[in-house]
């Protein structure tokens, strides 16, 4: 293929790369942002709603779109409510201590791996798209259904957007965020915000996992990615900021895909991980993050 | 008795008992308690950083790696030997870790914790990269004539689980002693100033750079020191040690036994390793009952099990 | 599995049950100290099966896992070995070659097992061989590196029941420069497994009068491949894929949203397609390819009463999929290696007359100086020419193509076409 028609593939996958990035890191730029405690379960949240995405679509039948739209119901109210038990019992019990949170919700992982592993098999779940359409270049064909991530993806960060700067309950989370002493005193009932707010992150998660399963596979152990580069994203994007989690998408989207293009595939991984490293060297407080305080 | 004595006799009578152990336990409790040795040389030299200095790293795996892959290659391509390939390991993963220290420490907090693990990443791939020369996944064995050696004058043979099992011994003492004692001297106070107020630690004078970067050189060449002895001992070298889950393994060990208690890693490390096994001797769903282990145990220690126990009873415990 | 209920509720039941399950119609006692208490007089022969119940390995560990009970019932119902009964002592190696060590090390000082057995993936092979050679545990893998022929490992190591991947890829080669094309592009994970498709395949089609006119090494951290596509040169005839890992379907889907209906062939590797229905959705591009297959997972029109025996006993049909449930694919291509293994170490054992510990190096020396396993019950993949030098079999490759999601064998290799000069001699290693 020549140059140009490649390096146009390259911003296309680098921009669905992106969408995918953004999309499984707006739970936990929610979680991670207002309530500073590592979840590590993160990523299981997003395999359990990529298995659930699999399991709705067989179990309710009827073709891919009934399964696609029952899952975008049922695999955020299950997660949602798996995270809101580990909030009650879990979470607040060990006052949200940042070390324990580790070693809990280590423990949460292998226990969701574990069920999942039992409940619904260790093979490989493909899921079918809602609607399959190949666009057809002249040089290349490419999948409609990844366009169409990149679109709802664009839409629900501008949701989420909006009730974060615009709302009232946007305006408590924001509270709650900047100092919890600040926001008991202005009467906001901080552990239902945290509960909300977790539980809010886990649906998000799940739903991002519907929307984004069937352009991977549903596997049991497909959590690590997630979490990691949902991670990577919402830090280099700076705490708390959307806007910072949507550029560092894309930056780290387009350096996987642009720089495949010029070298062999793992050196360009290889490349491409440090480049985004040497971004927080550069700016340890995030491209839009505060200094630290 | 002083808070520093009952703290001598206490490490003192823990390491008396390893030592005795080995006479007592069964062949294979012995070749896990070696095992754990090992590692928990790791667990130590990041609790150095971790539970001392509060620095969080995600990327120990590079350190341990470095340590595993030189004295590995050192002994199969390079032909250096043991002891030799030991002390390159040990250099190597000084020097690695001021590298890397040297630029991530540029990082603070949640950001350093992510430079750390993706500059880890970089060194995973890298082994894999490297698929020439470390076989990438798949590993390289260490054969058993390549480790037997001269050393002051005495065969060694590491594949004899008595010499094993003694010199992860040592290599643990040491460790130990070195941490220990880089705790209690003026340095091991300005790292847990720094852990509690770093502004205010540099403001009183203190160029907080520069000790933290001892520290993550210290636990860097702790990390480095006990892949190099696991490579040797096990006669393993494989890519896996350098993945993200063999980051999260000493975090996960430390937090468990209690971070910034010197001997929590290695009894966290004791408990996970012990933990898996029954796990996995007794249901096929070992996850799960190691999950439900770390979860209770948080409930009950929060601040993992030495470092709960220091704050209720022990206040002594270092 | 139609039900989000686990089949069976066993989430935390003692692995002890499985285990009695194996040792059919031989009590040893219950409870969980059952192990290590010794009763009767027929102490039975202990296989220490170190399978990969949990990590990336599980999906072939689960069938493992059934084909090695069965294998263990039906030597116990003809009698056990030397008038003992068989019992696997199985335990999870979470498919990480650390852990794989320590259960190694238990499998030999805890357990006192006669044997190690059945691990898969080569990275456990390798982290535990060396344990399993200090320790003269003799150690039977079923993993279809080529770590074993390499001469890499130690005298206590071998792989009797599977071919390994040096001899795999050489005897598929001349039919492939024959009837599919000559310019090949390979697409392979970017570590060891990979890297010996690209060695041995590259030399091999090239004797064939062919080349390798592009190599796409995939870093095993990457979940989307469009990006690689444009990679493949314009004149390729072939590509090759051999893909590990879960990721494989979306490698097929997107190689199908890139190419739509005019491509190059396909020649792929079954590996990353066990346990995957072929009638998946996104794998209609697959229709028409060709897979490399060690035992064929549809049976045909004509299966051999071997092969029909072979797969009554697993409890897996004529579509390689478990008896109980259809959608319950089996790893069939490879399983078979357990099998065919047990009934190897039976053969050595009976062979050299095994009483226990003091006899290992006689079982090895026994295991050694095989030479021809011929078809049957016991070897229901084919017959199989084991050199006791380089402690590896080789047996015969299948070609299937892909038609109306079915596969259907076109070509089966000689033995001779896959055989190499060995490259070590094991029985030269003290014991």
């Amino acid at each position: 293929m020549s140059f140009l028609p490649h390096l146009l593939l390259a911003v296309l996958e680098g921009t669905v790369a992106a969408a995918v990035l953004a999309l499984s890191a707006l739970g936990l730029s929610l979680v991670f942002g207002v309530m500073r405690v590592v979840n590590v379960a993160h990523g299981e949240f997003f395999m359990l709603g990529a298995m659930l995405a699999w399991w709705t679509a067989k179990t309710v039948g009827g073709g891919p779109l009934i399964g696609f739209l029952a899952a975008l119901v049922v695999a955020p109210a299950v997660v949602g409510a798996i995270a809101f038990v580990t909030e009650r019992l879990l979470l607040r019990r060990i006052g949200y201590d940042p070390e324990a949170t580790i070693v809990a919700t280590i423990g949460l992982l292998f226990v969701l791996q574990q069920l999942a592993l039992t409940v619904f098999g260790a093979e490989a779940k493909p899921v079918a798209a809602p609607f399959t359409y190949r666009i057809a270049l002249p040089w290349f064909g490419y999948s409609g259904y990844k366009l169409f991530v990149v679109a709802v993806s664009l839409l629900l960060l501008l949701g989420v957007w909006w009730v974060l700067a615009r709302s009232k309950a946007g305006l408590i989370m924001r509270v709650t965020q900047f100092d919890r002493e600040t926001a008991t005193a202005f009467g906001i009932p901080v552990n239902t915000v945290y509960s909300a707010v977790f539980v809010a992150g886990a649906a998000l998660v799940a739903i991002a996992a519907v929307l984004i399963v069937p352009i991977q596979q549903a596997h049991y152990l497909m959590g690590g990615d997630p979490l990691l580069m949902s991670f990577i994203v919402v830090i280099i994007g700076g705490l708390g900021s959307i806007r910072g989690s949507v550029v560092a998408a894309l930056i780290i989207g387009m350096a996987d895909g642009i720089i495949s293009v010029f070298f062999t595939p793992t050196l360009a991984s290889i490349i491409a991980t440090l480049s985004v490293a040497l971004v927080l060297v550069w700016r340890p407080q995030g491209l839009f993050g505060n200094v630290a305080r | 008795m002083s808070v520093a004595a009952k703290s001598l006799v206490f490490h003192g009578a823990v390491f008396v008992l390893l030592f005795l152990a080995q006479f007592i336990v069964s062949d294979y409790a012995a070749l896990s308690l070696t095992r754990i040795m090992v590692l928990a040389v790791y667990a130590v030299g990041y609790n150095l950083m971790f539970g001392y200095a509060g620095l969080l790293s995600l990327g120990h795996a590079m350190f341990f790696a470095a340590g595993l892959y030189t004295a590995a290659l050192g002994v199969t391509r390079g032909g250096w030997g043991v002891p030799v390939s030991f002390a390159a390991a040990i250099i190597v993963g000084a020097v690695f870790s001021a590298l890397i220290g040297a630029v991530a420490l540029r990082a603070r907090g949640v950001a350093f914790m992510i430079v750390t693990l993706m500059f880890s990443q970089a060194a995973y791939l890298a082994v894999l990269y490297f698929g020439a020369y470390t076989r990438g996944d798949e590993g390289i064995v260490v054969k058993d004539d390549l480790r037997k050696f001269a050393f002051a004058g005495l065969d060694m043979d590491l594949t004899s689980p008595v010499l094993r099992y003694n010199l992860a011994l040592v290599l643990l003492m040491l460790a130990v002693s070195l941490v220990f004692w880089i705790v209690r001297s003026p340095v091991g106070r300005v790292l847990a100033a720094i852990r509690e107020n770093e502004m205010r630690t540099a403001m009183l004078g203190y160029d907080v750079m520069r000790y933290k970067l001892a520290a993550v050189v210290v636990s860097g060449t702790l990390s480095a020191a006990s892949g190099a002895a696991f490579a040797l001992m096990f006669g393993y070298a494989g890519a896996s040690f350098a993945s993200i889950q063999y980051s999260i393994h000493p975090l996960l060990w430390t937090l468990l036994g209690g971070s910034a208690t010197v001997l929590g890693p290695v009894l966290g490390t004791a408990m996970m390793t012990l933990l898996t096994d029954l796990a996995s001797s007794y249901t096929d769903a070992n996850l799960l009952a190691v999950g439900v282990a770390l979860i209770l145990t948080v409930l009950f220690f929060p601040k993992g099990v030495l470092g709960t126990l220091r704050q209720k009873w022990l206040g002594w415990l270092p | 599995m139609t039900s989000i209920i686990p089949k069976k509720p066993d989430i935390l039941k003692p692995s002890r049950r499985k285990l009695l399950k194996a040792t059919a119609g031989f009590a040893v006692g219950t409870g969980l100290m059952g192990r290590y208490v010794q009763v009767q007089a027929a102490d039975p022969i202990r296989v220490g099966f170190q399978v990969h119940r949990t990590g990336i390995g599980a999906s072939y560990g689960k069938w493992y896992e059934r084909t090695t009970t069965a294998a263990a019932s039906l030597i116990n119902e003809m009698g056990g070995i030397n008038g003992r009964p068989l019992e696997i002592i199985a335990e999870d190696d979470g498919t990480d070659p650390g852990r794989g060590a320590e259960v190694v090390e238990k499998f030999a000082t805890q357990h006192k097992c006669d044997v190690g057995f059945g691990t898969l993936f080569s990275h456990v092979v390798m982290g535990s061989a060396p344990r399993a050679g200090e320790l003269k545990l003799p150690y039977y893998v079923v993993s279809e590196g080529h770590h074993v022929a390499s001469g890499g490992l130690n005298r206590y190591t071998f792989q009797p029941g599977i071919t390994d991947v040096k001899s795999q890829v050489i005897s598929l080669a001349p039919w492939i420069a024959k009837n599919v094309g000559k310019k090949v592009t390979m697409i392979y994970p970017d570590f060891a497994f990979g890297h010996d498709h690209r060695d041995y395949f590259s030399a091999a089609i090239k004797a064939q009068g062919g080349e390798v006119n592009a190599l796409i090494p995939i870093p095993p951290t990457e979940s989307s491949f469009t990006k690689y596509f444009p990679q493949i040169p314009a004149d390729t005839e072939v590509i090759y894929h051999v893909m590990v890992g879960p990721a494989v379907l979306t490698f097929v889907k997107e190689l199908g949203e890139h190419f739509g209906s005019t491509h190059p062939a396909l020649f792929g590797f079954i590996d990353s397609l066990e346990a995957v229905d072929f009638k998946s959705p996104g794998l209609e591009f697959l229709e028409g390819s060709y897979l490399w297959e060690a035992y064929p997972r549809f049976a045909g029109a004509t299966p051999s009463a071997h092969d029909t025996f072979y797969r009554s006993k697993v409890g897996v049909d004529a579509n390689g999929a478990s008896t109980s449930d259809p959608a319950d694919i089996s790893t069939f291509s490879h399983m078979f290696g357990c099998w065919e293994t047990l009934f190897v170490i039976k053969k050595a054992m009976e062979a050299s007359g095994y009483t226990g510990a003091a006899d290992k190096a006689k079982l090895i020396e026994a295991t050694e100086a095989m030479t021809d396993l011929a078809e049957g019950n016991e070897h229901p993949q084919g017959n199989k020419v084991f050199n006791g030098k380089i402690h590896q079999s080789f047996g015969h490759q299948n070609i299937t193509q892909v038609k109306n999601g079915v596969g259907e064998v076109v070509y089966r290799t000689t033995i001779e076409e896959g055989l190499y000069e060995p490259e070590a001699d094991y029985t030269k290693m003290a014991l």
